[in-house]
């Protein structure tokens, strides 16, 4: 932690698009990934707002580090994040509601989405403003670069469209019909799985230069984190000989779930 | 009772909160790894799901509906879950131990759970009465176990298939992930006929 202290503001924000992007590396919010990408529209939309609300929690939560006691520190994370989902929700009922009515209940869901919560736990409640906000920045854009290329691909072979524009070809009658399954939720499963296989190729070809320190999983987590089982850890970067730390994850939240309770029990909320 | 039987049945298996709805895939893909944790989880789900519900309903129509507050919804209804998962955590451990024994590590990881603030939401979405959202909760805890204790089988025999290194551990997961979901397909159309 002591060298990221120094790391350079733009170095937080490309780190979140590609070597932690947070959907594909850090595997963190598997579930709004996967229900609002059947579009290149959706997923955008989706993307905007979550970044909107990465920013904003950061910032405030980066200004309170020091005010927010460490026991009550996972509430009151939940509590501004929280705020931030009702303004976006509020903002895109009146300014985009059919964008509003497509991803539906995922937009009051992304309070629970772990991608704000891991990072508010790793990085804006150890880090000053700045740094905070660029690694939110960073963070979304990430989320949101994922979010379009799922949607992408899902749209173009589910639908034969492209943000809403016929792509000749490939609509019904053309030379490939729309395979409706990969707009249904079956499809989203398997264009995760593909590319997540896909990232984990390219990143070991890239070399292993990505390995961090010896969090059990770098996308988020302190033991007491609700988000351990959130699949980031489970699978973790390396996808590959990962078996044990998930293992070894779950031992310790379970050990660490029971003692903890007289003392900082407020953490697990 | 015929509705409620639908709203049951359509809860558990058409529109699945796992395969079709999309929430709780976290706790979905981290712990149907094997049956004991996942049916462990499953159980405390229904059980935090349930009551959630009991709680969340009447705190909108007798709380936030009548003042005007309805966009306090996601505030509320996470600080309400939050607090009742820590309740409930704290009852069982004085109370009745075998349960918290049983359930116990998996409360605290519950409250980030989406599946849970999302069917608190869909209920009032869905402008259920609390009967009916009382019952969408109970199917939509059923469905999770379901689709948990089938996706641990195919789990098991998956992980010792000899599959290209780089789609071990979650890409070949979620590949199985959809074909159980598009055997859930199945069930579409099931339920008018099952109960007209």
């Amino acid at each position: 932690m002591a060298a990221k202290k120094t790391v350079s503001l733009g170095k937080e924000i490309s780190k979140g698009l590609i070597l932690e992007n947070p959907v594909l590396r850090l595997i963190l919010g598997t579930c709004p990934t996967l229900a609002v990408t059947t579009s290149v529209k959706n997923g955008l939309g989706m993307g905007i707002a979550a970044t909107f609300v990465l920013l904003g929690s950061n910032l405030v939560i980066s200004l309170l580090r020091r005010v927010i006691p460490d026991k009550v520190r996972i509430p009151a994370f939940i509590t501004v994040i929280a705020g931030f989902v009702t303004i976006i929700q509020l903002l895109m009922e009146a300014l985009v509601p059919s964008l509003n009515e497509s991803l539906g209940i995922f937009i009051p869901l992304i309070t629970v989405n772990c991608i704000i919560l891991a990072r508010a736990e790793m990085f804006p409640s150890k880090h000053a403003v700045l740094p905070s906000l660029a690694e939110g920045l960073g963070m979304g854009a990430g989320y949101t670069a994922a979010l379009i290329l799922m949607g992408t691909i899902r749209e173009i072979i589910g639908n034969g469209t492209f943000f809403d524009l016929g792509i000749p070809g490939l609509q019904a009658g053309g030379y490939i019909e729309p395979m409706l399954i990969m707009i249904l939720p079956p499809g989203g499963f398997f264009v995760f799985g593909i590319l997540i296989a896909l990232a984990n190729k390219l990143s070991d070809k890239a070399g292993k230069e990505t390995q961090e320190d010896d969090t059990i999983c770098a996308g988020a987590i302190s033991d007491q984190t609700a988000c351990l089982l959130c699949g980031g850890c489970s699978f973790g970067r390396s996808g590959v000989q990962n078996q044990l730390q998930a293992d070894e994850g779950v031992r310790r939240m379970a050990g660490k779930a029971k003692p903890d309770k007289s003392g900082d029990g407020g953490d697990n909320a | 009772m015929k509705e409620m039987l639908i709203i049951l049945f359509s809860a558990i298996l058409v529109d699945n909160f796992v395969l079709s709805k999309f929430l709780g895939i976290c706790p979905f893909l981290g712990v149907s790894k094997n049956l004991k944790t996942a049916m462990g989880m499953s159980m405390a789900v229904i059980f935090v799901m349930v009551l959630a519900t009991a709680i969340t309903w009447p705190v909108f129509y007798l709380l936030l509906a009548p003042y005007d507050l309805g966009y306090l919804q996601t505030v509320i209804f996470i600080l309400v879950i939050a607090a009742l998962v820590q309740l409930i955590e704290t009852f069982l451990k004085k109370a009745l131990p075998p349960l918290y024994q049983a359930l116990g590590i998996y409360l605290p990881l519950i409250t980030t759970n989406c599946a849970i603030l999302g069917v608190a939401i869909l209920n009032i979405d869905q402008a259920y009465g609390f009967g009916e959202s009382m019952i969408n909760s109970l199917g939509a805890g059923l469905g999770f176990m379901l689709a948990l204790f089938l996706f641990s089988g195919v789990r098991s025999k998956v992980d010792h298939a000899d599959v290209p290194r780089f789609f071990k551990g979650l890409p070949i997961t979620l590949v199985s992930a959809a074909l159980v979901s598009i055997a859930f397909f199945g069930f579409k159309g099931l339920i008018e006929n099952l109960f007209s």
